[in-house]
């Protein structure tokens, strides 16, 4: 059986703030989430600021270091591989971030931008090195001239294109994509989606997106994971989970999305008050100050995953 | 949409912020003194008039040429021992250039590697750093500087060393607040993603995009390098005769300051338009190098 | 039923714009921003004005309210009537003594950045008051900062008063500063992207605030969005912009279910919804034009799908093909 391309367990990431002179506040930005994405997946995590999406990409992508639990890539844990492994996963597993005017180092040209993850692990002859490159930009859509450009002459879909050539560069089969489209104008968005969708099936790649916006996530993904504070509370094949969602907090968020449908409203009982902060966690399930079913239970022990139904998993004492 | 980074190629940079700077009122009067002072520097004792050094006592006390006994010979007057100071001043602009180029160079460096060590690895490294920074302010650079003085031979060098252990703290302070903001540039992070190395993200991701603030930073000092390199001269601690300095100008000056006041007011005057004009120029460098200029 | 769908009575407009065209004489040429836009805004009426960015959007906006970047922004022609009064002509210290804050006020995108750190919330949402002499004295003053706190449904106002804005979440902030925009009972809310920063749920708790205070005050709102969800549920009208001109404007069910205009088609078949089905989104290919050359004819037509010869040559007026609804696009030539 082949191992999922990502396995993450119990991963947790708890920040130390200091209050006073003794006090210590912990910021518990993700506490105990667990996850697998199949290779050719694309899995997406949706939660509001605050839920931790972004600090599980960082973790992901080593960028922080986890305070506990375990991240599996291919069935290597992470945490004991060697300096050699780790650096083969940083040429497996690439990223492409939300704003396109910060993901490119303004003095630097876009050939350099682009060959950088490939010099990082070998030396290549120069003129193989800028035929390469010059392949990535035209899987891009960008003409081979642009090598030789800064990134302030382009625009911010093309920026976008840039950052996913460079993603590409070293052949890997993971992309973290955090918010990939959110800071392009919606008649880019459609450009740059469609673009990902067929890399991902060109190269075989494994796609881990972080997003907000639910509409398209369902567009894009095979399986998702609603996030709440921290917490991972409903878990399953897109389809699934959003036809029956089965967490509060994910039937607030459904009914709470606008649609392009003026006879649409959406709902506002469906969830009270505001996000709660990270600080001071709600004791019990952290969702229950706001849920509008909240019941005894609930106060008193956060509930594990419940199944719902095959794959299909939410966290919450409603489900059977 | 707002550009989060700032959009200036390093190639074609001299070009372009000259080609802008026609546009965007250039400082053409204190960029034309700045240039006449390096000329100065550059030619040295060749475009002196006079020898700076030439004792001739039957022409001391002679006062500028605009005045009653002033001639052209000694345009700017001379002093207590006949030297010719217009002659001193074009010699005093080495000295001044030579300490402002050597001291900012290292000061420059020297901060700005620290700082940007202090600001990348943060935590424990930064704290320390940043306490040896906050203790080495709070000793008054002219303390310092005696300090010095009494154990290294005075003379330009000693000046020079004086200087960079003065001011590399501001550097560094500056530095490490930029490299603060920088190092969470996304770029930064993808370069950690793609595999950099320390050393790799210090030299092509925030190396160059702290050049401008360095430039920045280092034409505003010259004046402020100047006028201690001044301070310590006038107080005996820097430049020794027969090397010229404006500072040495007028320490000699202030002896007899009722008699000949253009003595004093002269290497004065040069000081001040020396730093007023790096200032300027400083300051224009700063506001079209700013990412965040308007275009309007 | 969106009951905000349903269109209000026929009212003496609030806002009417007349060919309006703003420019900026930016270093590298003038920036023909805002090129002839016309619209108006009726009594307890939401217009929605949707584009992209650079579109002129927020051009418009800042036109009306004369707080144009300066030096380099100008009006360069047309006419803004509010209540009838042009005001164009009126002087800077006019504006800002009779109109902003006071018949006209703006909400803008980002509630980090539109509340001052320095000062208590209680001061800033007072402000408008005590500036515009609508309450005297600290006591009275305090009294309407309460009122309008409460207004935007902000629990415990008078506590609040006393706290500074980082004691505010985003949606809080953005309820202070509409609290503050709303002090004074204006004619007119300009509202910038007042959700866009804000998460989806919090998004709809504003939404419904801001319908509510239309309801209670009969105030006239222009939303600046480029979200179409967040226009679908709060807008009685909806224009279309693109590269500084009006497309399409018309009734919200017409604009979302009926649009004339390839652009407003092109946008609207762009964008993943929820419950559709999976599949390639059509994309709009090419990119908006630069606004200081514009092409003479269509703007959009580099990127039209319906592309004819006409379209290149000159630019389509408006033709209104129902009451209401008016389509700036030679396809839409024929009538109603």
């Amino acid at each position: 059986m082949t191992p999922p391309r990502l396995e993450i367990q119990g991963l947790k990431k708890h920040f130390p703030l200091k209050a006073g002179l003794f006090r210590r506040d912990t910021v518990k930005a993700v506490d105990g989430v667990s996850f697998s994405i199949a290779p050719g997946e694309t899995f997406a995590l949706v939660g509001e600021s605050g839920c931790g999406k972004t600090t599980i990409a960082k973790l992901v992508l080593l960028l922080e270091r986890p305070s506990a639990g375990c991240i599996r890539f291919d069935g290597q844990d992470l945490a004991t591989a060697t300096a050699a492994q780790v650096k083969d996963y940083r040429r497996q597993a690439q990223a492409v971030f939300q704003d396109p005017y910060a993901s490119l180092n303004p003095r630097l040209r876009v050939r350099t931008i682009v060959a950088e993850p490939i010099l990082v692990h070998q030396r290549w002859e120069k003129r193989a090195l800028r035929r390469r490159v010059e392949e990535l930009l035209g899987i891009v859509g960008l003409p081979p001239s642009a090598a030789d450009q800064y990134p302030h002459e382009f625009s911010g879909g093309q920026r976008q294109r840039i950052a996913i050539a460079r993603a590409l560069a070293p052949n890997p089969r993971f992309l973290v994509l955090d918010e990939p489209i959110s800071a392009l104008d919606v008649s880019i968005r459609a450009q740059v989606l469609n673009l990902l969708s067929d890399i991902q099936e060109q190269f075989q790649l494994t796609y881990l997106i972080i997003a907000h916006d639910l509409a398209l996530v369902e567009h894009i993904s095979t399986r998702v994971g609603v996030m709440y504070l921290g917490t991972l509370v409903e878990v399953g094949p897109t389809e699934q989970v959003f036809t029956h969602p089965s967490h509060p907090y994910t039937q607030a968020l459904l009914a709470a999305v606008p649609r392009p449908d003026p006879d649409f409203r959406p709902r506002v009982d469906a969830i009270h008050g505001e996000i709660g902060s990270a600080l001071n966690l709600p004791r019990g399930c952290k969702f229950h100050p706001r849920c509008p079913k909240a019941f005894a239970p609930c106060r008193v022990d956060p509930p594990a995953p419940r199944v719902v139904a095959g794959g299909h998993a939410a966290a919450c004492y409603l489900v059977e | 949409m707002n550009n989060a980074a700032p959009a200036l190629p390093p190639r074609g940079f001299i070009l372009r912020t000259l080609r802008a700077g026609r546009a965007r009122g250039f400082p053409w009067v204190p960029a034309l003194l700045l240039a006449l002072v390096v000329l100065a520097a550059l030619g040295g004792g060749a475009v002196t008039p006079h020898d700076p050094n030439g004792l001739n006592l039957g022409v001391a006390f002679r006062p500028p040429f605009w005045q009653a006994k002033g001639s052209w010979v000694y345009p700017l007057g001379t002093d207590n021992l006949g030297r010719d100071i217009l002659s001193r001043i074009i010699a005093g602009a080495r000295i001044s250039l030579i300490v402002a180029f050597y001291a900012i160079v290292f000061s420059g460096g020297v901060g700005a590697l620290i700082g940007m060590i202090a600001g990348y690895f943060g935590r424990a490294v930064d704290a320390f750093i940043m306490r040896v920074v906050d203790i080495q302010m709070s000793i008054p650079a002219l303390a310092l500087a005696l300090v010095f003085a009494a154990v290294l031979p005075p003379g330009l060098g000693t000046v020079i060393v004086v200087i960079v252990v003065t001011y590399w703290t501001w550097y560094a302070r500056i530095i490490r607040s930029e490299i603060l903001s920088l190092k969470e540039r996304d770029y930064v992070a993808l370069a950690k993603v793609a595999g950099c190395g320390t050393a790799t993200i210090f030299l092509r991701h925030l190396l160059p995009n702290i050049l401008n603030t360095l430039l920045v930073l280092a034409s505003l000092q010259v004046g402020q390098v100047i006028i201690f390199e001044a301070s310590l001269s006038f107080l005996g601690l820097g430049i020794q005769t027969p090397d010229v300095s404006w500072g040495l100008m007028l320490a000699d000056a202030r002896a007899y300051i009722t008699n000949a006041w253009w003595a004093i007011t002269m290497p004065g005057f040069a000081i001040m338009l020396t730093c007023l004009s790096s200032n300027l120029v400083g300051d224009w460098l700063r506001d079209t190098l700013d990412p965040r200029r308007r275009q309007l | 039923m969106n009951p905000a769908a349903q269109s209000p009575g026929k009212a003496r407009p609030v806002l009417r714009v007349e060919n309006l065209r703003t420019h900026l004489f930016l270093n590298r040429g003038v920036v023909r921003a805002v090129d002839g836009v016309s619209l108006e805004v009726a009594e307890s009426e939401i217009l929605g004005l949707v584009g992209e960015s650079g579109c002129g959007k927020t051009m418009t906006c800042l036109s009306i309210l004369r707080l144009l970047p300066r030096p380099g922004g100008r009006i360069v022609a047309g006419r803004i009537e509010l209540d009838g009064t042009d005001l164009v002509p009126l002087s800077d210290r006019e504006m800002a003594r009779d109109w902003r804050g006071r018949r006209v006020s703006m909400v803008s995108q980002d509630p980090l950045t539109s509340l001052n750190p320095v000062f208590t919330v209680g001061d800033q949402v007072g402000a408008p008051f005590r500036y515009h002499g609508l309450a005297r004295g600290r006591a009275a003053i305090r009294a309407a900062a309460t009122a309008a706190l409460r207004r935007v449904r902000i629990p415990s106002p008078e506590q609040r008063l006393n706290q500074f804005p980082h004691h505010f979440s985003g949606g809080m902030r953005q309820r202070v500063v509409s609290a503050m925009a709303i002090a004074c009972v204006p004619r007119l809310l300009v509202a910038d992207e007042p959700t866009s920063n804000l998460d989806v749920t919090i998004q709809v708790q504003m939404m419904e605030l801001y319908r509510d205070i239309q309801r209670e005050t009969g105030l006239g709102i222009i939303l600046i969005t480029h979200d179409l969800g967040v226009a679908a549920g709060l807008c009685h009208r909806v224009a279309v912009m693109y590269a500084g001109r009006i497309v399409e404007s018309g009734p919200v069910h017409t604009i979302y279910k009926a649009p004339l205009h390839p652009y407003t088609q092109a946008l609207l078949n762009s964008i993943p919804k929820l419950g559709q089905k999976r599949g390639r989104l059509h994309s709009i290919p090419g990119q908006p034009p630069s606004l200081i050359d514009p092409p003479p004819g269509c703007r959009f037509a580099p990127r039209c799908p319906q592309r004819m010869e006409r379209c290149d040559l000159s630019y389509p007026p408006e033709f209104e093909r129902a009451p209401g609804h008016r389509v700036a696009c030679w396809l839409a030539e024929g009538g109603p």
